[in-house]
């Protein structure tokens, strides 16, 4: 960090009770606590959310989109993660 | 990340597909140099725009005539602040930081839209920005939340959920002072008269002569040509002005039934490109203003970085 | 209502200031925030005010010394730290205010619970600052200590109690001293007149007597609504 360019942070807000913190997008803050509340001004000036997280942008560690097949293609091939993969009878209910 | 010549076919390949696709292109995705470039001059002058943007309005939040008004313009220049930030958060994701944007601005070597460098002479001024200024911003914005490039798109879904407001408080404003009294309409027609060239030349040069048009087309940065939206912007003003109580100063605005459209005069593209050199009425006001403001907040953006230096509160 | 005219002139002419900061502040960030506290006062004033009479009428055309401010929010923005401790020492009194009127069954009870907590979010602002701008560079802490010095004669009046408000005046003042002592000190600065100090105050800002700026604010903020005698904006 040089003198004057404060470091980059991503920000995190859960709209609500009952959902996730969703990446909302990003600021420039001197240190976390200042971050925390130029998120607030920002990122819920108008009610967006309930809670708030700031991560350093540094921190994040991605997955490479050049990665991307190998990366998530275990997944993919595992369908039965999935609910739509059990054929259930009709008229069973609560599932 | 350095690749050779055909694993740059490949993923050249891959990227148009997903452009072709409408598929958004995210910021660790390979793009080709000339989109980055392209969308981090656009994005970086969107954003520019937003920031110099906010003196013209800013210049009467202290003369704002109602308690009503003041709070409204407020916050509509706090939002322009805040659109600036997102904006900026966009083209960081491209790899180009705020600090080196904000210089280019303040070097006079990027460029923000010409229109904020006509002065608010009035109070009507303001709805005249509000209706005009932020209406044709909007027309242009629209498209650009299905830009290919997601974080921009992103950005500009909450910028138009949040613009909404800025062009419906500028009508009201007019439209009181329009209903108001002859003074008050008076200061409401002269602001349009000012306003409204300045208001169309916003979506830039004509298609013939824009510059990088087709190939923002092609990239899905920008979905409709500068005289289409125009066009567009035109339309959807002239029946506003009649509810407004207010006229449109060119003589040759006419609905043209066989275009379904209205036809307008021409424009003063001298004007324009006089104004883009820096030969409007406040270029030198509008720079000077936003590097005083910076150069003034130095010791202030130091002393903070300085203070989570010494507390081990710094994280880069 | 006297009460609620002081408080809402507080309110109005603080907020004015902070408005005088749009397209000026130091860093983007700071823009949004300082509009936020702004917006909160004028929020604030406007409720207050209304409790009076008619919110512009009363901004609007009252002449200088008929309003009921306090000396120290009228004073101009000077630098960041000027305006930080000028923040500082209203925000932390505001908010012990407000703590006292909410808990008291007074008329202002609601509008206080409501204003208490966004109030908490402007004394958090100040202090922060005050910390960063105190313990940073040589150069902001002495911009810092400067702002405190300077409008450390403007506090006295702070604690000049305001007729029909239910308020426990000396401890206002015993917790507000103590507060800006423990934030000052620990950002390394020294409080002008050291704890228990009284500051010296020509201030009578809640009798109408005000400081030359003041009437260059009103002059600014009032022309354009006197100027159109009547109308509607």
């Amino acid at each position: 960090m040089t003198g004057t360019d404060w470091p980059l942070w991503e920000v995190f807000v859960r709209s609500r009770r009952g959902l996730s913190h969703t990446h909302a997008g990003s600021l420039h803050a001197p240190d976390a606590e200042m971050a925390l509340r130029n998120a607030r001004d920002l990122y819920t000036r108008r009610s967006e959310g309930v809670s708030i997280w700031v991560v350093p942008a540094t921190a994040i560690t991605a997955s490479s989109p050049d990665e991307k097949d190998p990366f998530f293609e275990p997944a993919a091939d595992k369908p039965y993660r999935h609910p739509t993969f059990y054929d259930i009878p009709e008229g069973v209910r609560h599932l | 990340m350095t690749t050779t010549a055909p694993e740059t076919e490949v993923l050249a390949a891959v990227f148009d597909a997903a452009v072709a696709a409408d598929e958004r292109i995210e910021p660790r995705d390979w793009m080709p140099d000339a989109y980055r470039a392209t969308l981090v001059r656009q994005i970086a002058q969107h954003a520019h725009s937003e920031i110099i943007g906010m003196q013209p309005e800013a210049n009467w939040i202290t003369r704002a005539p109602s308690l009503r008004r003041k709070a409204i313009l407020m916050a509509k220049v706090q939002d322009e602040a805040g659109h600036g930030l997102y904006l900026y958060s966009a083209a960081e994701t491209l790899g180009t930081g705020r600090d080196e944007l904000l210089d280019k601005l303040h070097a006079g070597r990027q460029r923000y839209s010409s229109i904020f460098n006509y002065p608010t002479l009035t109070w009507a001024d303001v709805g005249a920005i509000g209706w005009l200024v932020d209406g044709a911003a909007i027309t242009n914005q629209v498209p650009l939340c299905r830009c290919s490039y997601g974080p921009y798109a992103r950005a500009m879904v909450r910028i138009c959920k949040e613009e909404s407001f800025h062009q419906r408080q500028g009508y009201e404003l007019l439209l009181t002072l329009s209903r108001g009294t002859e003074a008050q309409h008076a200061m409401a027609q002269d602001a349009v008269d000012r306003w409204w060239w300045p208001s169309l030349m916003m979506f830039g040069p004509p298609d013939d002569e824009s510059a990088h048009s087709a190939q923002s087309m092609a990239w899905k940065i920008k979905r409709h040509s500068n005289d289409e939206l125009r066009q567009r912007f035109v339309d959807i003003c002239v029946p506003q002005a009649e509810s407004l109580g207010l006229t449109l100063p060119d003589p040759d605005l006419r609905w043209n039934e066989a275009r379904g459209h209205y036809d307008f005069g021409a424009i003063d593209w001298d004007e324009f490109h006089e104004v883009l050199r820096g030969n409007g009425p406040c270029n030198d006001q509008r720079i000077g203003q936003r590097r005083t403001a910076h150069e003034n907040g130095a010791w202030v953006r130091e002393a903070a970085a300085a203070h989570a230096a010494k507390h081990g509160k710094a994280t880069a | 209502m006297t009460a609620a005219l002081a408080l809402g002139d507080d309110a109005l002419v603080l907020s004015h200031r902070l408005g005088e900061w749009a397209g000026h502040a130091p860093v983007l960030e700071e823009e949004v925030a300082l509009a936020n506290i702004a917006l909160d006062l004028l929020g604030q004033a406007r409720t207050l005010l209304s409790l009076v009479g008619d919110e512009d009428e009363l901004a609007y055309l009252r002449e200088e010394r008929a309003f009921r401010n306090v000396q120290l929010v009228e004073q101009p923005n000077g630098d960041f730290a000027h305006t930080m401790a000028r923040q500082l020492y209203f925000s932390v009194y505001q908010h012990l205010l407000y703590g006292q009127l909410a808990a008291a069954d007074g008329r202002l009870a609601p509008l206080a619970a409501k204003a208490v907590k966004e109030v908490a979010y402007h004394r958090d602002h100040a202090e922060q600052w005050t910390l960063r701008l105190g313990d940073g560079t040589e150069e902001s802490h002495a911009r810092m200590q400067r702002g405190l010095d300077a409008l450390w004669r403007f506090t006295d009046e702070l604690f000049e109690p305001v007729e029909g408000l239910p308020v426990d005046w000396p401890a206002l003042r015993d917790g507000w001293l103590a507060q800006v002592t423990d934030i000052v000190e620990r950002a390394t600065l020294t409080l002008p007149g050291g704890p228990g100090g009284g500051a010296w105050t020509a201030g009578a800002g809640r009798q109408g007597i005000h400081t030359e700026p003041f009437g260059r604010m009103l002059a600014e903020m009032q022309h354009l609504h006197r100027s159109h005698p009547g109308a509607t904006w």
